[in-house]
């Protein structure tokens, strides 16, 4: 793992929860791979990337509202709402696939930075405001259509069908691979860029960080941008997964995102916390839904119970640790 | 109604203070900033309702049929009922600075409860257990998921919205696992009474929220309670200071939160016939906060309102109507709901306020150069 070796000697406290997140995941693993023939393979392994692709790109997206102390409950329906207007767009006025991308993502970005606007500009509270955007991103999914559409364009499954070869019986599919560049890109700018740094700032405390003469209005307008534009990329990844539009996809997907983001160790309070936690949060949710597949006595619901009990775990965690009084706004 | 403290509408830095609570409190007499803070939701109702009696002008028409009351009005009040419950709790809540983000699993997990508890045979004649059991027992269901949040929050300290979350996350879960993942109907009779049932010739469900509405003003506004509630709200640790006992009221507050849930679900589940662990409550938490938002209870706690939260619940329901009798395909509902909040919130934003009145100020400055 790239988490330095020396960091976690000293004992950083920081790291603490990111290290739990990973060791428990190392620990899954090693259980199933134990408990089940077949589990401990390249293939089961990249499956976790390829199936949970689109939930990481948003994940990634929703990493940097949740460090600059916000919150985005809209990134489901605008994973729906792009899955709906792509296959709109492809089936129905007959646009090929990357024009209709490209609208996609604009339209993404465009969504999230008008909440961003409402958000910054009007000091409204994040969290009704996305609710807002949920209703709304929802809403016009059903104005398209109330059905759904499945997407038959030739060029589009090949680009749904393709795999990359990595090694004997192990491929990965296009969407994995989007969200890993997402993530990569994700990583550079949490780190090493105005951005992120902005963005840390902006969590740790927002007046601190106008006074020390830092973008706060433009990086907070930016965050939901990203957000929007993640949930839309993330829309797109998932079409390639299921190959049709549909008003009903990702109901509940904010729930998965922001699970992943906390149990990969970032604090909801905002300013603590990194977007690399946040890959293995996702893996994590993942490794849950494949052990459980691969038990086949427990039942689907199974998942949604472990889930919330891990995030259970890791909140007492986070809040044995950081004994941050007055911290409580949400 | 207690008053918005006086040193949040003459503190020197005022524009600091504002950008985190709304300055309402130019009117300084109590009923004065009641009939303020109320006046906009009832503007939207009384809009709400015009719609629907122009769109059918049997709207407001209630007859006497059968020994009971018919009408749109009374079916408005009656299936308001679940999300009335629920936004009440939700008030209590968020008026201590909290959030109940898991209430939609709670009615979930309390109608499942009540089914299976019912169970019981085709023909509707036995049950499983009596039905004050399985009544008694879904309340104290979802009165235990209340205690689960109120310990997570005032116990331990987490931030209420991720406190609920991982009730949320799980509670469905728990609401499949009771049900195993069926949808149990349910075939005894007398407990279609609760959410269908009509008594004195008005529906059963009506007189539940009157109830709970009554039984929570009298608690609030008749006993110091209201003020200990608000106090916690403001500013935790001082109310600590005082001797207030915050952390057991706010526990109390997410036990009562899970009580209208259970109740909701007992409604729900009667009035369907059934308990569905995945479907039932679906986004409810989201409703009622709109409901107590409408409302003009803030967010930021403190300042709350039981009548601005049926009020705003009966908007959602009202809206709901409206789009039906309109005829309006009943997908546009949810971006009608959008542009609704997004209309509110505007103008309860004191910044959006004050930047239209200086927008709309702009032109009469003499020789105005900008």
């Amino acid at each position: 793992m790239s988490v330095a070796p020396n960091t976690l000697g000293r004992l950083d406290l920081r790291f603490l929860p990111l290290a739990a997140t990973i060791g428990l995941f190392l620990l899954m693993g090693l259980a199933g791979s134990l408990s089940y023939t077949g589990f401990f393979s390249a293939q089961v392994f990249l499956n976790l990337l390829i199936d949970n692709a689109f939930l990481l790109i948003v994940a990634v997206g929703m990493s940097f509202v949740i460090l600059s102390g916000g919150i985005d409950l809209s990134v489901g329906s605008v994973v729906a709402l792009s899955t709906m207007v792509l296959a709109t767009l492809i089936e129905h006025h007959g646009w090929s696939p990357l024009p209709a991308i490209g609208v996609v993502l604009v339209m993404g970005v465009s969504f999230g930075a008008f909440m961003g606007f409402l958000i910054e500009r009007f000091r409204l509270q994040p969290f009704i405001v996305t609710l807002a955007g949920m209703f709304l991103a929802r809403g016009l999914c059903y104005l398209i259509s109330i059905d759904s559409i499945s997407i038959a364009n030739e060029a589009y499954s090949t680009l749904a069908y393709w795999r990359l070869e990595l090694a004997e019986g192990a491929s990965i599919s296009l969407g994995a691979l989007i969200a890993i560049a997402c993530l990569a890109l994700a990583l550079f700018a949490a780190h090493g860029s105005t951005f992120g740094r902005t963005v840390y700032a902006i969590g740790g405390s927002e007046h601190s960080a106008i006074l020390m003469g830092l973008p706060v209005r433009r990086t907070l307008v930016g965050v939901y941008a990203v957000s929007g534009l993640c949930a839309a990329l993330g829309g797109v990844v998932f079409t390639f997964y299921t190959l049709s539009g549909y008003g009903l996809h990702a109901v509940g997907m904010e729930l998965d995102a922001i699970a992943a983001v906390v149990i990969g160790g970032t604090l909801l309070t905002g300013g603590v916390g990194y977007v690399f936690g946040t890959l293995f949060g996702v893996l994590t949710l993942g490794l849950i839904q494949t052990l459980i597949t691969f038990d086949g006595t427990l039942s689907s619901w199974w998942t949604r119970i472990v889930v919330g009990l891990l995030l259970f775990l890791f909140c007492l965690l986070q809040r044995l640790m950081v004994r941050r009084p007055g911290a409580g706004s949400h | 109604m207690p008053d918005t403290p006086s040193w949040k509408s003459d503190a020197p830095g005022r524009s600091q203070a504002s950008s985190h609570r709304s300055p309402q409190g130019e009117g300084t007499r109590a009923s004065a900033l009641l009939s303020h803070r109320l006046t906009w939701p009832l503007v939207t109702l009384a809009l709400l309702l015009l719609v629907n009696v122009v769109a059918n002008q049997r709207f407001l028409h209630i007859e006497w049929r059968d020994g009971h009351l018919y009408g749109s009005l009374i079916d408005i009040l009656n299936r308001a009922a679940p999300l009335i419950l629920v936004s009440l709790g939700m008030t209590l809540v968020i008026a201590m600075r909290g959030i109940d983000i898991s209430v939609g699993a709670v009615v979930a997990i309390s109608a499942a409860v009540a089914a299976w508890m019912i169970g019981g045979s085709v023909d509707g004649a036995t049950t499983r257990l009596p039905l004050g059991v399985a009544i008694t027992g879904a309340l104290a269901v979802a009165m235990l998921c209340g205690l689960w949040n109120g310990a997570l929050v005032a116990g331990i300290g987490m931030q209420p919205i991720i406190a609920t979350l991982i009730l949320m996350v799980a509670g469905r879960g728990i609401a499949q696992l009771i049900t195993d993942g069926q949808i149990i109907t349910i075939y005894y009779q007398p407990y279609f009474f609760i959410g269908g049932g009509y008594l004195l010739g008005l529906p059963f469900s009506l007189f539940v929220w009157v109830g709970v509405l009554a039984l929570l003003a009298g608690l609030l506004y008749k006993t110091p309670l209201g003020v200990f509630v608000q106090a916690v709200g403001v500013n935790p640790a001082a109310a600590r200071v005082a001797g207030i006992r915050a952390r057991q009221l706010t526990t109390a507050a997410y036990v009562f939160c899970g009580f209208c849930a259970g109740v909701a679900g007992l409604l729900i589940s009667s009035n369907v016939k059934s308990a569905d662990g995945n479907n039932a409550g679906q986004l409810m938490e989201l409703d009622a906060i709109l409901a107590v938002t409408l409302g003009g209870t803030s967010l930021l706690g403190g300042r709350f309102s039981l009548l601005g939260t049926l009020i705003g619940a009966l908007i959602i329901q009202t809206l709901t109507y409206a789009i039906y009798s309109l005829g309006v395909p009943p997908e546009i509902n949810l971006v009608v709901k959008a542009a609704v909040v997004f209309v509110v919130m505007l103008l309860q934003s004191p910044e959006f306020r004050a930047q239209v009145w200086a927008l709309a100020r702009r032109p009469s400055v003499p020789g105005g150069a900008a």
